[in-house]
């Protein structure tokens, strides 16, 4: 293993690295700690200068409160959770396909079409920006979370086919080959055979695209303006902006925000990883 | 008895004429989109609206209150798709892009009505574009220095007027350890309001207008002396630092804990000042002082409008709205020291007995003899608002690159003003 | 006899079809989907440069304009020019999320108590979005009560306003962004460490290969998968970056973070911005500058493609 296991090293260096380890991790979610600290004080200790204190009282029930009761807080994460989960369903069994079709089949398009789906994720968003915003105008979907789902869905099919396509590729075509043999029409194939093959890869998929969506804030400014359809990304400039210089509660609806993908990374870690570094590991 | 029975006949008349729009019954939804996000006018707004619709209780009225800067770029979408039936807006250049691409109600009909016509009369002008207007004011304020008069009296000064006073102050002020004022450029529009008065001050009304029409050169001299003044305050070191990190609001506290001096802001400044602490001993308001003697006084006296939207749905209930708004008695409650603590703008409404609000009516109607403006972003079009609010900024950050800003206006100036 | 021939021939027939039409089936709705709102779109942007529009009324035609005024702004050393000094300073600095990462990831590469965990909360940045990552790091920046300043203050160097100040404000915005980017690159380096060979390290540790020989020689090549991608995502970051110069400056001060991506959505659809065609205009030079690392990097799996 490299570098040299720390077992196999001096008291000293175990030591050192033993201590060093927490120290660091404070050092790097520093401004994040920082922010969880503003969220449980009172505003009186803004008012009086009292940053970096102890806060004065504890303030987490009655700052949280405000977020979730006195706010647009819980519409905004409504609206997230409406806007990330039709989306998910979506873009991955969109991709399961194109990627099934990518993966299987030998045909001479096979790796143009392959090139368009990876090109197409790495475009700037900004180049689609104005004839999407139109088309939504005129499908009549403008503000509304439809309008958003339909984007994303299109957009995110790019990353994911190349996920999925790249993931049934590795898997053993002798199934399929006996499948053939045996008479099974190809779209049995797919549902039977390959589907359930490729449950760990629509899992880890489902996970990242599900930050992904979550954690979107360009579209949701370009394709929403309202509290019935923004999500919280969006949402929460608007609420910023609400309760503008009141940083206990501007800290506490962005502690708010973040926290239903961080919930989601930790009870999906090994998924979320293993989607994220797919190819990484040959 | 003649008399007598011309003024019966005169108030049945003038009875009948009130009757008839009450007559009306509403019925159907009413959306309203709102921006006055924050929390006095927020209230104001959303208790108008109550009063409206307990006079008609067939209307299902729906108010959405957007974030006031959110708004500025929501309006356009919503104007387009899902349009409300009533909205707030500015007048002058800001709502031209909106009536120039048809999305804004012609409402002359509604100023041709005595009613309004005669006591709008004095904002009509800012609503109109082409002959015809296109929305109503609801309400206008003063802008002016409002200024820490305990600070003042600390330091033995007195209200400015002339220009030598106004430096002399800032020393004095400087000299004491604080800023002469605060100000927060964040959001660039404040830069706007500085810029405003020093060239109306400096140069006068007319030059100004057509300065924000494109007429004349950045780099015109007459430009320079508005720089050249404004340089001399920044230099005395009268502004807040890191300004331009900082919202308006943010910037309040530094006025309230008595770091800053004074404030160049619209009334709306004064709600949130009361809120933070500061008594009305504390907080004083005097008329942006005379730089050039020769120059007449003109003010910025920004309104803040309702249009009706060209695609909305319930056009009549809309026009209802927009009379019961700019009605005597509603212009008198909405803008009452409570509530917005502005101006109204119907001739026949009140001013509520607030220190401020006297001061800056009379400070309207009787010393902004050179004119009113709307404001640098609403008087200018959209882009040259923006690059140049831009380098006003800059401008108060690097005094020093006065050239390169006023060349790069003047760059802008001949691309934007085809 | 006949019939079940006949039905035999059916048979093989259909799936011969099958083979050929199954794939398309498959790929329409996806394909369909992507044309609309990803392929068409694009040459739709490309189309919009050449008209002056804003957005509400109709659209004029005006030709290569949009381009000569992008080219004057740029000589003049305008908006255009610092959005693209700006992407250009992103480009290079991003990239040190890449030896970041693999520093970290070497570090926690241990198997102490408690490392899952650590390795869990070190990623963490990556989770969140990067409106809230805006937030934080303004709210660090501050300069009244940031924590950046507070830490400078032990040093006793002079409290800086970073987002304040036009020569550190591209720096600071950039190493906010670097802090979930960082995190990403961590845990692609740490499977990959996850997957080098042991007999490759136990052969070099008999050599006496030690520290950084080792990681070298040794361990870098292995590690070439994850830092491709690393580039790619980094990169790809780099020029897309939106949300956090919206959230922390808006551009400024006074336009001096500005990056292409901000700047052709404030052109477009700000509260002062009601020129469509020029951002599209805009947003056709990002496109074409991200196609040059696009075609780079497919044609980089091409190869990879072939090879196997």
């Amino acid at each position: 293993m490299f570098p040299t296991p720390i077992e196999k090293q001096s008291s000293g260096a175990q030591i050192a690295y033993k201590t060093m380890l927490p120290i660091a991790l404070l050092m790097w979610l520093g401004p994040l700690l920082a922010v969880a600290l503003f969220s449980v004080k009172p505003d009186t200790d803004f008012t009086n200068a009292n940053y970096w204190g102890l806060p004065s009282s504890f303030e987490f029930t009655r700052n949280y409160g405000q977020v979730f009761f006195n706010s647009d807080m819980p519409r905004y994460l409504l609206n997230s959770f409406l806007i990330t989960i039709p989306t998910v369903i979506g873009a991955v069994a969109l991709s399961c396909m194109t990627g099934f079709a990518l993966g299987v089949y030998k045909f001479r398009a096979n790796l143009w079409i392959f090139f368009m789906f990876v090109a197409g994720n790495f475009v700037p968003f900004q180049i689609l920006m104005v004839p999407v915003r139109d088309l939504t105008l005129d499908l009549g979907l403008y503000n509304t979370k439809t309008g958003l789902v339909l984007f994303h869905i299109a957009f995110q099919t790019g990353f994911c086919t190349l996920f999925m396509r790249n993931f049934i590729r590795a898997l053993p075509f002798e199934l399929i080959e006996a499948a053939r043999v045996e008479g099974v029409s190809e779209i049995r194939i797919f549902w039977f055979v390959v589907l359930p093959l490729m449950k760990p890869a629509l899992a880890a998929l489902s996970v990242l695209i599900f930050t992904f969506i979550w954690n979107d804030y360009f579209w949701a400014v370009v394709l929403t303006q309202g509290a019935e359809s923004q999500p919280v990304t969006a949402g929460i400039t608007s609420f910023n902006a609400q309760f503008r210089a009141a940083y206990h509660l501007m800290s506490a609806g962005s502690i708010v925000a973040a926290l239903p993908p961080v919930a989601m990374f930790f009870l999906m870690q090994k998924h979320f990883i293993a989607g994220l570094t797919l190819g990484a590991v040959k | 008895m003649h008399s007598i029975m011309k003024r019966t006949v005169a108030a049945f008349a003038v009875a009948a004429a009130f009757a008839v729009p009450a007559k009306a019954d509403l019925s159907g939804d009413l959306t309203i989109f709102l921006d006055t996000s924050n929390p006095a006018p927020r209230a104001t707004m959303e208790a108008m609206i109550a009063r409206f619709g307990e006079k008609h209780p067939g209307l299902n009225i729906e108010t959405t209150v957007i974030d006031r800067e959110a708004y500025k770029t929501q309006i356009r979408n919503f104007l387009t798709a899902n349009a409300p039936d009533v909205a707030t807006w500015y007048a002058a250049n800001r709502m031209r892009p909106y009536v120039e691409a048809g999305l804004f109600e012609d409402v002359s009909d509604l100023y041709a009505e005595p009613e309004i016509g005669a006591a709008l009369a004095s904002t009509k002008g800012a609503l109109t574009i082409d002959d015809k207007q296109w929305g109503v004011a609801y309400t206008y304020y003063q802008w002016g220095v409002y200024y820490r008069k305990d600070i003042f009296d600390e330091l033995g000064l007195s209200e400015p007027s002339t220009w030598g006073e106004e430096k002399a102050n800032c020393a004095k002020i400087v000299e004491s350890g604080r800023a002469c004022y605060t100000i927060g450029t964040k959001y660039l529009w404040t830069a706007g309001g500085w810029f405003d008065y020093l060239n109306m001050r400096t140069n006068g009304f007319d030059f100004h207008m057509d300065l924000a029409a494109g007429n004349v050169s950045w780099e015109d001299d007459r430009v320079k002396a508005t720089f050249g003044n404004w340089a001399e305050l920044i230099e005395m070191g009268a502004f807040i630092d890191n300004h331009q990190t900082y919202s308006w609001q943010e910037a309040l506290p530094f006025m309230v804990k008595g770091e800053a001096a004074a404030y160049l802001m619209g009334n709306f400044a004064v709600a949130p000042l009361r809120e933070a602490g500061l008594t009305d001993d504390q907080l004083d308001f005097y008329q942006f002082v005379k730089i050039n003697p020769d120059v007449e006084l003109s003010e910025d006296a920004p309104t803040d409008t309702f249009h009706i939207p060209a695609n909305a749905k319930n056009k009549e209930a809309a026009r209802e709205f927009l009379r019961f708004a700019t009605s005597a008695d509603e212009q008198t409650i909405i803008n009452n020291g409570a509530n917005l603590g502005q101006l109204p703008v119907n001739a026949s409404s009140g001013v509520d007995d607030d220190k401020f609000l006297n001061q800056g009516f009379e400070m309207l109607s009787t010393n902004s003899t050179g004119g009113v403006a709307q404001f640098w972003d609403r008087d200018a079009p959209a882009e040259m608002a923006k690059v140049s609010m831009e380098g006003f900024q800059e401008f108060m950050v690097k005094p020093g690159n006065v050239d390169k800003i006023l060349a790069k206006l003047e760059r802008a100036r001949g691309r934007i003003y085809k | 006899m006949t019939v079940s021939s006949d039905i035999a021939k059916d048979e093989s027939w259909f799936r011969r079809n099958q083979q050929t039409i199954a794939p398309w089936l498959f790929l329409t709705p996806g394909i369909l989907f992507f044309a609309v709102y990803v392929i068409a779109p694009v040459f739709q942007s490309f189309n919009l440069s050449l008209y002056e529009w804003d957005g509400l009324g109709q659209a004029e035609y005006v030709g290569l304009r949009n381009y000569e005024d992008l080219y004057w702004e740029f000589s003049d050393r305008d908006a255009f020019y610092i959005a693209m000094k700006n992407n250009v300073i992103w480009l290079a600095m991003y990239l040190l999320a890449i030896p970041a990462g693999l520093f970290i990831a070497l570090f926690l590469n241990q198997t102490v108590r408690g490392i899952r965990i650590y390795k869990s909360l070190f990623f963490f940045p990556f989770v969140i979005s990067q409106v809230v990552v805006g937030l934080v790091f303004s709210w660090f920046y501050d300069p009244t009560f940031g924590l950046l300043n507070k830490f400078l203050g032990i040093f006793g160097m002079g409290p800086v306003n970073v987002l304040g100040d036009e020569n550190l404000v591209t720096f600071g915005i950039i190493f906010a962004g670097l802090w979930p980017q960082t995190a990403y690159c961590m845990i692609l380096y740490l499977t990959g460490l996850n997957a080098v060979d042991p007999e490759q390290i136990e052969a070099g540790r008999l050599d006496g290969a030690k520290g950084r020989k080792m990681l070298w020689f040794i361990i870098l090549p292995q590690l070439r998968p994850a830092t491709f991608i690393a580039f790619v995502v980094t990169i790809i970051g780099a020029l897309r970056s939106f949300d956090l110069i919206s959230i922390m400056t808006e551009g400024g001060p006074f336009g001096t973070s500005r990056v292409l991506a901000y700047y052709m959505f404030e052109v477009a659809l700000s509260e002062y911005g009601f020129r469509m065609g020029y951002g599209a205009a805009i947003a056709v030079v990002l496109f074409l500058i991200m196609m040059c690392f696009i075609a780079y990097f497919l044609w980089s799996m091409y190869r990879d493609e072939k090879g196997h």
